[in-house]
C-alpha cells in the first residue's frame, strides 16, 4: 500500500542521508534504519529508509528466476 | 544491481509465467491484500498472462478507502478551524467525506498544504509558529513509525504547534475481520510487502496456522508478484499451508524492531471504524496518553456534524473482495474519478479507480 | 529607473512609457513593433493557423528555461503542430507589483532569443501591473499566427488505421524538471526542462516528403492524455508499447519517489506524430538529424475500432487500457 523505492545512500550526516534514485538524489530520514552505511541501498518511504536491501538474497533470487526462465526455455 | 529493473525483465517473466502454467491444476483465488499490489497487478497486466485457474481479487489494503466518512469529516472540520495548516498526504485530498473534501475547503480558504514526509509537517510547523500544524496520519504500518518519528522529533524540539490526527491502522486485524466474515473464500494471501519490512513476515503466520490459508510476502515489481503467485500455487498443490517470502531481498521473518519499538512508544492500539467493515477492535492506533499534547483530537475540540455514506455506493463490499467494482451500479456512470462517489474511486490504489483506469472496466 | 516594477509601471504613464521603451522594445526590437501603433499592421495570405496560450508556471526560472521561454515555445509549437510555420506572436505581461526589473531583463533576453531561434517576431504587446498577491510574480499570454503551406494537411482528426505513433523523444523532462525546483519537495537532479521550439523539427519532418497524418505536442496531462484526446478526435485505437517509450533515469526515479507514472508528466519539447506506416522510417530519420528530434523512435501503431481507446503493451506482453489524467498530480503514499 506503499509507495516506497530502492535507493543508494552516497553521504550520511547526522540521522540525514543523502540517497541516489535513478539520477536524482533526495534526502533521506535513517532513524528507522540506523543500521544503514554509505553504500548500502535502502527502501525509501515517505523521506524514511525503512530497511536496507539485501544484496545476496537479491543476487539469489534472480540467479532462480534465470534458472526457473531456463527450464522453461528448454521445455518449449 | 538497482534492486528495481532486474525485477522487470520480460524474459524472465515468461519463465516464471510458464513455471506457474505448468504447475497449477487446482482452480485458486488468491487476494492481494494491499493496494499497490493491485495497481501493479493491473499496471503490468498479470491477470492477462496468468492460466485459468488462477484468479486474483483485491483486498482492503489501502488507506484511503478504508478510512470512514466520520474520520474524513473530523479532518475537513479541523482544517476549517481559522490558524489551522492542514498537512496531508497528497492522496487523501480529493476524498470526499459526508458532504465536502479537503480539495474543496482548500478552494474556500482553508490553508491544506500537501507533503510528501512527515518531516514537512514539522518544517511547516517550526516555520509558522502563530499557527497550529495538524499533520493527517494514515497509513498501515509502513507509514505510522514515521509518524513517530516525527512525533518524537516534535518533542524533542518542543514544538508547541504541531498535532497529528491519528487514522493509523494495523493491517493483519483487517484480515482477521475479513476472514472471520465469511464473506470470500481464498486459497492464498499475497501478503503486502512493504508493511511486512516493518511487521515482519511473522505477522501473517496466524492466517496459515488458524485458518489454514497459504501466505507469500511478495515485493511490487512483476516478477515479485509472479514469484508469489508461484509460490502460492505451489503451496496449494502440494496441500500446505505457510508464511513465505518471495521479497527476500527486503523482508525478514522479525521484521525493522527498531520502527516497530518506535510506534509501540507513542502509539497504542484502539479499536477503528473501517469503511464497509465497521468497527474492528484493537485495529486502529491512537497516541498514547503521555504525548496527549500531540494528539489533534485532543487540542482541538472538533465538531464534524453528523456523518452520511453515499448512497448505492458498494465500496465497503468492494473492500471485502466480496464483489468487483464493476457490479456497482455505480461505477463507471455516476461514478468516475472525475466525479468519485466512494473512496475507492478517488485513492490511486482503490480497486474502483484502479479499474477503471487500467481497463477493467472493460473485464 | 527603479529596480522593482512598480503600480505606476501599468499606468499608462510617463512610468510605463519608460519601461516599454527602455526594457521591452530595446529586447523585441523589429520594423512591425518599431510603427508603435495600437496594433500591427501584417500582410498575410493563404490559410493562416492561429492560437493563443497563457503562462503560469512556477517557479518562473526553472532548469533548462523560464516563463519566457515557454511562452514563446508554447504558442510556436501550437502553431507548429498544425504544420505551420510560425510568423508573428502577441506577447501581454501581467505583472505582479515589486516583480524584480533584473528579472523581467532577464525574461525578455529569453524572449528575444527563442523568438530568433523559432524565426517568429513580435509584433504588439500590452503590459499590465497588479497589487502584490493578485498574480504570482509573472504571467505571460502568447498569441501567434502561422501560415500553411497549401499541400500541408494535418489534424488530430486524420489518424488512419495502420499509421504509425513516433514520438520525437524522452517523456517527463519538463514536469520532473519543474517540480525539482518546488518548495517542499525533497529531491535534485541536474535533469532540464525539454522546452524547445519545435517548428524547424516539423519543418524537417514536411521536407522529408512524407504524408503527416497528425502532429500534437504532449504538454500537461502527458503522453497519456494527448493520445487519448487524438484517438477520440479521430475515433481510432493506438496501441503504443512501454518498453519503447524513452524515460530518463531520473524521470523514472523522481516518478517512483512520488508515485507519478511519466505517462502523465509534462513535456514542453516533445511531439507525437502519426504518419503512414511506409512513410515511418523516413520520418524518423528525418527527425533523428534535428537536435530536438534526436531520440525519435516508433512506439506503436493505430487500428480501426467501434471504441477509441489508447492500448499500452506492457513488459509482460500484456496490455492495459490508458486513461487520460485526473486531477493533478499530487505526491502520494499509496
Amino acid at each position: 500500500m506503499c509507495v516506497a523505492i530502492p535507493a543508494l545512500i552516497k553521504s550520511i550526516d547526522g540521522q540525514l542521508a543523502q540517497v541516489e534514485i535513478g539520477g536524482i538524489t533526495q534526502t533521506a530520514n535513517l532513524q528507522l534504519c540506523p543500521q544503514a552505511q554509505v553504500g548500502d541501498y535502502v527502501i525509501v518511504h515517505t523521506g524514511y529508509a525503512i530497511n536496507t536491501l539485501d544484496r545476496q538474497e537479491a543476487k539469489e533470487t534472480l540467479d532462480l528466476f534465470e534458472a526457473i526462465a531456463r527450464v522453461a526455455q528448454e521445455e518449449n | 544491481m538497482k534492486y528495481a529493473s532486474e525485477f522487470r525483465d520480460s524474459r524472465l517473466a515468461r519463465g516464471l509465467i510458464s513455471k506457474i502454467e505448468r504447475s497449477s491444476r487446482t482452480p485458486v483465488r488468491f487476494m492481494e491484500f494491499c493496494g499497490s499490489h493491485t495497481v501493479a497487478i493491473f499496471r503490468y497486466g498479470i491477470r492477462q498472462v496468468l492460466p485459468k485457474t488462477v484468479t486474483t481479487l483485491s483486498g482492503p489494503g489501502c488507506p484511503i478507502c478504508v478510512t470512514a466518512n466520520a474520520d474524513l469529516d473530523k479532518a475537513i472540520a479541523l482544517a476549517r478551524i481559522p490558524n489551522v495548516i492542514m498537512a496531508s498526504f497528497g492522496d487523501v485530498l480529493r476524498v470526499p467525506g459526508s458532504y465536502t473534501s479537503l480539495q474543496a475547503v482548500r478552494a474556500e480558504g482553508a490553508d491544506v498544504r500537501v507533503i510528501y514526509s512527515a518531516m514537512d509537517a514539522l518544517k511547516i510547523a517550526q516555520n509558522n509558529p502563530t499557527k497550529q500544524v495538524v499533520l493527517l496520519g494514515i497509513g498501515f504500518e509502513t507509514t505510522t513509525p514515521t509518524i513517530a518519528a516525527a512525533i518524537l522529533q516534535a518533542e524533542q524540539e518542543s514544538l508547541t504547534n504541531f498535532s497529528v490526527l491519528s487514522w493509523h491502522k494495523l493491517s493483519p486485524p483487517a484480515m482477521k475481520a475479513l476472514l472471520d466474515s465469511g464473506d470470500v473464500a481464498l486459497d492464498g494471501l499475497i501478503c503486502p510487502g512493504h508493511v511486512s519490512i516493518i511487521t515482519g513476515s511473522q505477522a501473517w503466520e496466524f492466517i496459515a496456522r488458524d485458518y489454514g490459508i497459504p501466505c507469500v510476502v511478495a515485493g511490487f515489481e512483476p516478477l515479485d508478484i509472479l514469484q508469489c503467485v508461484d509460490m502460492l500455487v505451489s503451496q496449494v498443490e502440494n496441500g500446505v499451508a505457510k508464511v513465505e517470502i518471495a521479497y527476500r531481498r527486503g523482508v525478514q521473518h522479525e521484521g525493522n524492531t527498531v520502527a516497530q519499538q518506535l510506534m509501540e512508544t507513542v502509539f497504542e492500539p484502539c479499536p477503528a471504524q473501517w469503511r464497509g467493515m465497521g468497527t474492528i477492535p484493537a485495529s486502529g492506533l491512537k497516541l498514547r496518553p503521555e504525548y496527549g499534547r500531540f494528539d489533534a483530537e485532543q487540542v482541538f475540540d472538533i465538531d464534524p456534524g453528523p456523518t452520511r455514506e453515499p448512497e448505492g455506493c458498494i465500496c465497503g463490499e468492494v473492500l471485502r473482495g466480496v464483489s468487483p467494482p464493476v457490479d456497482c451500479p455505480l461505477f463507471g456512470k455516476v461514478c468516475h474519478p472525475e466525479n468519485p462517489v466512494g473512496a475507492c474511486m478517488v485513492s490511486s490504489e482503490g480497486s474502483c479507480f484502479t479499474y477503471y483506469l487500467y481497463g477493467g472496466k472493460n473485464e | 529607473m527603479s529596480d522593482t516594477i512598480l503600480l505606476a509601471h501599468g499606468s499608462g504613464g510617463k512610468l510605463a512609457h519608460r519601461l516599454i521603451e527602455e526594457t521591452i522594445l530595446s529586447s523585441l526590437s523589429n520594423p512591425v513593433l518599431a510603427c508603435m501603433d495600437d496594433s500591427a499592421v501584417l500582410e498575410l495570405n493563404g490559410r493562416l493557423a492561429f492560437t493563443t496560450d497563457s503562462y503560469v508556471v512556477n517557479p518562473i526560472f526553472f532548469p533548462g528555461g523560464d516563463i519566457g521561454r515557454l511562452a514563446v515555445c508554447g504558442t510556436t509549437n501550437d502553431l507548429a503542430m498544425s504544420g505551420a510555420t510560425p510568423l508573428y506572436l502577441s506577447l501581454a505581461f501581467i505583472i505582479e507589483e515589486g516583480f524584480a526589473l533584473s528579472d523581467l531583463k532577464r525574461v525578455l533576453a529569453s524572449i528575444r532569443d527563442t523568438a530568433r531561434e523559432a524565426s517568429v517576431q513580435i509584433v504588439t504587446g500590452d503590459t499590465k501591473v497588479v497589487n502584490r498577491g493578485n498574480v504570482d510574480k509573472l504571467y505571460i499570454n502568447t498569441a501567434g499566427i502561422g501560415k500553411i503551406p497549401s499541400e500541408v494537411n494535418i489534424s488530430g482528426a486524420n489518424i488512419a488505421p495502420g499509421d504509425k505513433v513516433i514520438l520525437s523523444g524522452s517523456i517527463g523532462d519538463h514536469g520532473i524538471a519543474i517540480m525539482s525546483k518546488r518548495e517542499g519537495l525533497h529531491f535534485s537532479t541536474e535533469l532540464e526542462s525539454d522546452c524547445a521550439p519545435l517548428d524547424r523539427l516539423v519543418a524537417d519532418m514536411l521536407s522529408a516528403g512524407a504524408r503527416i497524418h497528425a502532429l500534437r505536442d504532449p504538454t500537461r496531462g502527458g503522453l497519456a492524455t494527448t493520445l487519448n484526446e487524438l484517438s477520440d478526435q479521430s475515433g481510432v485505437k493506438i496501441i503504443v508499447e512501454e518498453e519503447k517509450i524513452p524515460v530518463r533515469d531520473e524521470v523514472l526515479g523522481a516518478c517512483e519517489m512520488l508515485g507519478f507514472d511519466p505517462l502523465y508528466v509534462a513535456n514542453e519539447g516533445k511531439l507525437v506524430a502519426f504518419v503512414p506506416a511506409s512513410d515511418a522510417d523516413r520520418v524518423v530519420e528525418a527527425m533523428r538529424r534535428n537536435e530536438y528530434g534526436a531520440d525519435a523512435a516508433i512506439i506503436g501503431q493505430v487500428q480501426q475500432t467501434d471504441t477509441p481507446c489508447v492500448v499500452m503493451k506492457t513488459v509482460l506482453g500484456a496490455s492495459r487500457l490508458i486513461d487520460m489524467l485526473v486531477g493533478d498530480l499530487l505526491p502520494r503514499i499509496c
